[in-house]
């Protein structure tokens, strides 16, 4: 996998962003290159989600820029931010399909909308849904799929209109070892193929490890660290190996929930 | 004391909050109905559900009500010998009131419900949020068909409802009343005029948009799961009926003044 040289496709700068009294981001600062896979992993309530859908102003932050090629998608209209959603795709935690669509009307969803012709959308759902392994399936709803189904037709609604840059959550989440390989494999497979700038959160350390070039770790609101995925294992950062060792306890804990995580824990 | 007007103060904010949510969903669909995609394959899709689909519950209650209405209105009449104003009682109360109320009442209970329902389901599922990334105005796409759908359909429902109505109150009044059907006709026709058919259907209309605002957004603005769509739909539903209820009398102190 390759990073890029230049400008960086996505730059954040300084944003936060918080819920009455909790702050759940603090002056974040970003930068993903173009054809880069950056994974940020951090624990569970540390705003990844939160980051994303300030990034694709599903959330409004309360302060900070968050520039898309140079542009400053903060201060679009409405209407001028779905426009350049064209070139955005993501892949929901839960596939997010829309119940009331077949499996190939939700894969062409994107083109459909985009006046693409009937025939010409069915075709080109297909072929996604073939490089998913799942062309048998075109006309079935998506009650009647498997958690790994539903997110594989999830992966192809996200890449069916050929996007530049992918955001994944929690891609691998919910589903059994076997099919988070598939899933990871997929990914890795559409960032050789078209060199797509690709923004994943996880918890999975594997899929991280697997997917992305780059490795940001979110804790207390801020960008603690960020690395190339080759050093997860060699990093001597407290809080990076306190992670991706899997420890309750460590300077994430102490600091972020206090002691009664602390005292519960030597109970 | 200081409870009570901290209850108060909650009550009153809450109350502003949810009218100014459902004011600028309102004004932000229909500053969106002026330009396309007007995505008319789901507006059709919804006048069925809204429309074709609530039609037999709507026949059912109108048969019931035109004759009930025919046998109340009979023991009244018959104290003072008017029995043959049973049949214009009957029907300047379904077209000008029960009408447009009751269809009101049970499209907020079928059609609101399911609004919230499956807004709220779409809402906490991520479902709205995926419309976004995929380009595509969760508003246009989701209300905006379902709001209009519903304001046309629901004149029309009553038009069904009056008809059916005056035929229930005709078929008890003439078969089991023993009434004159000449004479029943020709009271009904002689008195009535058609401003008390438009104007509920005017009702209709009006009630049609709060039941499609009301539960547009609740659905729309769901949060927190399973329990917060069960608290969406039901909050739809009582609110739409209440509004109903209390808008009627503002519109008929309005329009018959």
């Amino acid at each position: 996998m390759s990073g890029g040289s230049g400008l960086p496709r996505i730059r954040i700068r300084g944003l936060s962003k918080r819920f009455n009294s909790n702050v759940v981001l603090e002056d974040v600062d970003l930068d993903i290159m173009p054809g880069q896979s950056t994974t940020i992993i951090g624990m569970s309530g540390s705003g990844k989600s939160v980051l994303i859908k300030c990034i694709l102003g599903l959330i409004k932050p309360d302060s900070g820029e968050i520039l898309i090629d140079g542009e400053n998608w903060l201060q679009l209209e409405e209407q001028e931010l779905l426009l350049r959603m064209r070139r955005i795709g993501m892949l929901f935690q839960g596939a997010a399909l829309f119940d009331s669509l077949s499996v190939w009307e939700n894969v062409a969803f994107a083109l459909l909308q985009q006046n693409t012709g009937k025939e010409e959308a069915r075709e080109r759902a297909i072929e996604v849904l073939e490089w998913v392994g799942l062309h048998d399936i075109a006309d079935l709803m998506p009650a009647e799929l498997s958690g790994g189904m539903a997110k594989r037709v999830g992966l192809a609604r996200t890449i069916c209109h050929k996007p530049d840059i992918v955001f994944f959550d929690e891609p691998t989440t919910g589903l059994d070892p076997i099919m988070s390989d598939v899933i990871n494999r997929l990914i890795v497979r559409l960032h050789k193929d078209s060199g797509t700038t690709m923004l994943s959160i996880t918890h999975d350390l594997k899929s991280a490890a697997m997917i992305s070039d780059h490795i940001a770790l979110l804790c207390h609101g801020r960008i603690h660290r960020q690395i190339p995925s080759s050093e997860l294992d060699s990093d001597q950062d407290p809080m990076l190996r306190q992670f991706v060792e899997g420890r309750a306890q460590g300077p994430i804990n102490c600091s972020h929930w206090g002691k009664k995580i602390e005292e519960a824990i030597q109970r | 004391m200081i409870k009570l007007l901290t209850a108060t103060g909650k009550l009153t904010e809450g109350l502003c909050i949810h009218i100014g949510l459902y004011a600028s969903t309102f004004a932000g669909t229909v500053r969106r109905m002026s330009s396309r995609p007007w995505h008319l394959r789901m507006l059709l899709q919804q006048a069925e559900e809204v429309g074709v689909q609530s039609l037999p519950v709507v026949m059912l209650t109108a048969l019931f009500t035109g004759m009930v209405l025919a046998l109340q209105s009979y023991i009244v009449f018959h104290r003072f010998a008017a029995e043959s104003l049973t049949g214009l009682v009957v029907s300047m109360s379904l077209v000008r009131e029960l009408g447009p109320v009751l269809v009101g009442l049970m499209v907020a209970g079928r059609v609101g419900a399911a609004f919230a329902a499956e807004l709220g389901t779409m809402r906490v599922t991520e479902q709205i949020d995926a419309l976004w990334t995929l380009s595509t105005d969760p508003v246009r796409y989701l209300i905006m068909p379902r709001l209009i759908a519903v304001t046309l359909m629901m004149p029309l429902l009553v038009v069904v409802a009056d008809f059916i109505g005056i035929y229930g109150g005709y078929a008890i009044s003439i078969y089991l009343l023993d009434q004159n059907p000449s004479v029943y006709i020709e009271n009904t026709t002689q008195y009535m005029e058609l401003s008390d058919f438009y104007t509920g259907l005017v009702k209709a209309g009006f009630f049609g948009i709060l039941i499609g605002i009301i539960g547009c957004t609740e659905g729309f603005n769901c949060k927190g799961g399973a329990a917060g769509v069960g608290t969406a739909t039901t909050r739809a539903v009582v609110i739409s009926c209440m509004s109903i209820l209390i808008s009627d009398y503002f519109l008929t102190a309005w329009m018959f003044a």
